[in-house]
């Protein structure tokens, strides 16, 4: 079973206008480089997006909102971006705005077969407005439906022709619980092996999950927020 | 005298026990790490993926591919470990972390807090913070006593979209520390040479002064 494809324009030939796409990452920290400038090479448009962040105005998913590729967003935060504030002050852009373990349960359901889970996450704010509410235990909790994405992106740290996926450090957050929930789930890493080359016990994302991957190529790996302290001398 | 952000850390740390898992918010919470006692040990949550944040690393030792919430390149200490967002929120929501510290715009009387949105103005998003103070046993709120405008932001009720309702237990601000009781902001303890009058007058929400409130010390 050889899931690699060769580029990553081959990975997403078939993600059309008006599809619903997740894009792994955490700010600009594991985010799926090659196959978002391949999106934005292929010019697809009115794409309804989830992924934690927007990215920032010249990196990540800001490229594709430059290019006026996205009609909606669905994210926990989006505060780095100046473009993104003004096609959504401006009413360009639509943007679902829902807290981040909301965002993480939902792709989590879907990757685990659920319909919808209970977070107490947004009871009694406007983040409830028109969703059921449960009580359990004394507790108010909010009915949240898994996500239904056409595509899942994600960027590994390493992965095998089977599909299996180890990430790095904090560039994992996203990623494992939406290559569990794409329809296709195309994976890029920083490194392809052989199948047999991982170790199992290590690896984090079974490939049953995973459609597509390659070995991407040229990671810029940007820093939103180089902070450092000086050495003692 | 007012507190400095740096006081305000330096006073939450005051509340940190042995063996907690802390989760710090972006702003002032974050300074809270340079002031854990040396006497405990406190492991501090990342919710986009870690337990065990160490201090930021040294020139030309960042990792891009380790950060914290904030987006700020950091280290790991010994013992940390790397997870997903889902499980992130998982031990959040399970009640695993024993304490939240984040900043607020407004918070009320009855603990509701208000941190993530102005109509109109700011629309940034809620990140965790949503999550955070629905789960959180204990949330300490750090923040200034007054926003800029020199309006109280500890008010009857908040009148900004609402992060959460009747989570806050506590606020340290640059004036005074208050428990958020069933009566309302219970004034503890006042910055050094702050009076319990102007607390009073910078306090919209109803203030419960029982006694000598004494003042902090550094």
């Amino acid at each position: 079973m050889n899931k690699v494809v060769a580029t990553a324009g081959e990975a997403i030939h078939d993600i059309h206008d008006g599809a619903v796409i997740m894009l792994g990452g955490f700010g600009l920290c594991g985010i799926p480089e090659n196959c978002i400038a391949a999106l934005v090479k292929k010019a697809v448009k009115n794409l309804t997006c989830i992924s934690n962040n927007a990215g920032v105005d010249d990196f990540g998913i800001g490229l594709m909102l430059q290019q006026k590729q996205v009609k909606k967003m669905i994210s926990s935060y989006v505060g780095e971006n100046a473009e993104f504030e003004r096609q959504l002050l401006s009413g360009e852009l639509e943007v679902e705005l829902i807290p981040q373990g909301t965002l993480a349960s939902r792709c989590m359901a879907a990757g685990y077969g659920m319909p919808a889970v209970f977070t107490p996450a947004g009871v009694g704010t406007e983040v409830a407005d028109g969703k059921e509410v449960r009580n359990f235990n004394g507790k108010d909790y909010l009915l949240e439906y898994a996500f239904e994405a056409d595509f899942a992106i994600v960027k590994a740290w390493k992965g095998d022709t089977q599909g299996n996926l180890i990430y790095k450090e904090t560039a994992r957050n996203f990623n494992p619980m939406m290559a569990m929930a794409g329809r296709i789930t195309i994976a890029e890493v920083e490194e392809l092996v052989p199948a047999g080359a991982l170790a199992p016990d290590h690896i984090h994302t079974p490939g049953i999950y995973v459609h597509r991957i390659f070995q991407g190529a040229a990671y810029e790996k940007r820093i939103e927020q180089r902070t450092t302290r000086k050495k003692k001398s | 005298m007012a507190l400095s952000k740096e006081q305000i850390a330096k006073r939450i740390a005051r509340e940190l026990r042995d063996g907690y898992y802390v989760n710090l918010g972006i702003g002032i919470p974050t300074l809270v790490a340079n002031y854990i006692p040396e006497e405990i040990n406190v492991v501090l949550q990342s919710e986009n993926g870690l337990l065990g944040m160490g201090p930021f690393p040294f020139e030309g030792e960042e990792d891009p591919d380790l950060i914290n919430a904030g987006k700020q390149t950091i280290t790991t200490v010994p013992g940390s470990v790397f997870f997903d967002s889902a499980m992130s929120f998982g031990m959040i929501r399970a009640g695993k972390v024993n304490l939240t510290v984040l900043g607020a715009m407004e918070v009320s009387e009855k603990g509701d807090i208000a941190n993530w949105k102005i109509p109109g103005k700011m629309v940034k998003g809620m990140g965790g913070a949503m999550d955070l103070v629905a789960s959180a046993k204990n949330i300490i709120v750090a923040m200034m006593h007054s926003n800029p405008k020199g309006e109280s932001k500890l008010l009857p009720a908040c009148t900004l979209p609402l992060t959460g309702v009747g989570c806050v237990k506590k606020i340290v601000s640059d004036l005074a520390v208050l428990d958020i009781t069933p009566g309302g902001f219970k004034l503890l303890e006042r910055a050094p040479g702050v009076s319990v009058d102007e607390i009073k007058a910078k306090t919209a929400g109803k203030l419960i002064i029982e006694g000598d409130i004494p003042e902090m010390t550094f």
